[in-house]
């Protein structure tokens, strides 16, 4: 298998011709790769997370100990095969909003989120969120009280971080699993709100 | 998902750099998915060929590790021993590819 060694335009090219070979016989279809990507990217990864925040919501004492060790108190879902080398969970309050960026590249929790948005890999949010956090919120829906406090974290290989978002009104009565329904994975990043 | 390659065969995630750097990569990436929750092969058959394509570079020796490259290789090697699609027909494919007009290729 190693003997094949092509440069990238070839396998792009190599990779379409077995696509398209794939849909001429029947076994492939378009939107059937297009949906892989789709869901692993918003639904399957992120859904980890927002089971995270949502039981932090309803149980105190899980929330105590996500907060103390993320990793650990995340591990206790035992998701497939993904660990965090060292999870933060950053908890929003009505004092402080927390948002994550990776400066130098796209360092991500992707255990607990799935793949990376791709905004979150452009140069211009990497840069500008750590100039003009509150601008950047703003285009992206978001409006942060000026006396809060914000503060923005910075991934890297080492340490990834997740948004634990203020809980909404009704978390009270809601169930875990409504609630973990209703957690985006903007949120999570810091830059949408609940 | 990707999250059940573990160890040698784990996507080059663990610094950051899980997203694909090309649109091929993605679409191998989601063909391979694919083809497996379709019943072609087991998601364990396909990381026997991804761990093999990854094991012959490193007897090799040669070149940058290319996490999708050997991805695409072992996809096709898969193929291949399925039968499904055979090294002619793709040669074939690619060339008719490789000769279209300028600014069709993607």
């Amino acid at each position: 298998m190693s003997e094949h060694e092509y440069p990238t335009s070839q396998q792009s090219i190599r990779a379409e011709a077995i696509e398209s070979l794939l849909i001429d016989k029947g076994l492939l279809t378009e939107d059937a790769v297009d949906e892989v990507i789709v869901q692993y990217n918003e639904r399957v990864g992120p859904m980890n997370g927002a089971k995270v925040v949502a039981r932090a919501w309803k149980d105190p004492a899980f929330k105590t100990r996500l907060l103390a060790d993320g990793t650990s108190a995340v591990a206790e879902f035992e998701f497939s095969g993904g660990q965090v080398d060292k999870l933060v969970v950053v908890e929003n309050t009505s004092d402080v909003h927390n948002v994550v960026v990776c400066t130098l590249c796209s360092c991500y929790p992707w255990a607990v989120l799935g793949l990376p948005p791709k905004w979150y890999k452009d140069p211009a949010y990497r840069s500008r969120i750590v100039r003009e956090p509150r601008r950047v919120l703003e285009e992206f829906g978001v409006q942060i009280a000026a006396a809060k406090e914000l503060c923005v974290w910075d991934s890297s290989a080492e340490i990834r971080y997740l948004v634990l978002p203020e809980p909404p009104s009704d978390s009270d009565s809601a169930s875990e699993e409504e609630l973990a329904a209703r957690v985006s994975r903007d949120a999570m990043i810091g830059v949408a709100l609940i | 998902m990707i999250s059940d390659l573990d160890g040698i065969e784990q996507p080059p995630m663990a610094n950051g750099e899980l997203v694909f750097d090309a649109p091929w990569q993605g679409r191998v990436f989601g063909m391979a998915r694919a083809l497996s929750e379709a019943g072609l092969y087991s998601w364990d058959e396909f990381r026997e060929y991804l761990i093999e394509a990854i094991a012959g570079w490193e007897r090799e020796g040669e070149g940058d590790y290319a996490y999708y490259d050997h991805f695409l290789a072992a996809l096709e090697s898969l193929l291949a021993d399925k039968g499904v699609v055979s090294p002619g027909p793709l040669e074939a494919r690619c060339s008719e590819f490789r000769n279209r007009p300028h600014g069709h290729d993607h």
